[in-house]
């Protein structure tokens, strides 16, 4: 049965939304920050579904299910606005949109 | 045997995870992305997540994924040229900031010790999830086929030409 404790997980969870908050700070690729935002959602369902499994409860799956579906309106929102993005500055460098920059 | 295949998937999700953000071709971003979530199916299988594992790989390597590598290939990013890094001199504060955050939240991880136990077989199944989706959770099921439609129409109003 488990030999892989609770914390292992959600460790390994801890790790991968730092790597991905970090992508989205450091990069400046518009689609490169997308895909650091869906490694943190990643992070996160890793630790629901860790935790549904360990408290024995199966909403957290639901809840994961949910969490992709956001995920999926979310990549298709997002990536038609880098498409808009491109065509106005020709650009997805995030530094291009400086229209409202104080 | 069951350490060692954590080990290993955890090792491929993490690896994967900073070649996405360390990779210069975003094509090459996408393809460790899919790997990452590979691996990480393989820890919602050793966790009994059945539908959720199966979800994750059409959902997201299959469907998001080749979303993502559409718009890549379609804008041809592949040259993008990206100019002079603005972002140089602040940089090393980014990655301090994360290490921050990432202690914060491997000390608080620490406390979530539980006790393994044993689960009945139909656990994370397909039947055992779509209960749930259909009985105590109806409304929110429901409910994403709204924000569905609302991101639907919210792509082809954002990516129309000439708007």
């Amino acid at each position: 049965m488990m030999t892989v404790p609770l914390d292992y997980y959600i460790i390994l969870s801890a790790f991968l939304f730092a790597i991905g908050a970090i992508g989205v700070v450091v990069s400046r690729n518009l689609i490169v920050m997308f895909m650091a935002v869906e490694i943190m959602l990643n992070a996160a369902n890793l630790a629901l579904i860790a935790f549904s499994r360990f408290l024995k409860l199966m909403d957290g799956h639901v809840f994961v299910f949910l969490v992709m579906t956001v995920a999926a309106a979310e990549a298709a929102v997002g990536l038609a606005i880098v498409i808009a993005v491109f065509r106005a500055r020709e650009s997805v460098n995030a530094d291009s949109l400086n229209l409202m920059k104080w | 045997m069951e350490m060692l295949i954590f080990a290993v998937a955890a090792i491929v999700a993490l690896a994967s995870a900073v070649m996405v953000i360390a990779v210069k071709n975003p094509v090459g971003g996408v393809l460790f992305l899919i790997m990452s979530i590979a691996a990480q199916t393989v820890l919602y299988i050793m966790l009994s997540g059945i539908f959720v594992a199966a979800f994750m790989i059409l959902v997201y390597a299959g469907a998001i994924m080749v979303l993502f590598l559409f718009v890549i290939m379609m804008l041809n990013l592949r040259h993008a040229d990206l100019g002079p890094d603005s972002l140089r001199r602040v940089k090393p504060l980014a990655w301090v900031f994360g290490s921050v955050l990432l202690a914060e939240l491997v000390w608080v991880s620490m406390a979530a010790s539980m006790p393994a136990s044993g689960i009945d077989e139909t656990f994370g199944s397909v039947p055992a999830v779509s209960r749930l989706l259909y009985g105590k959770f109806v409304y929110p099921f429901e409910l994403t086929s709204v924000l569905l439609l609302a991101a639907i129409i919210g792509a082809v109003v954002m990516a129309r030409k000439g708007s």
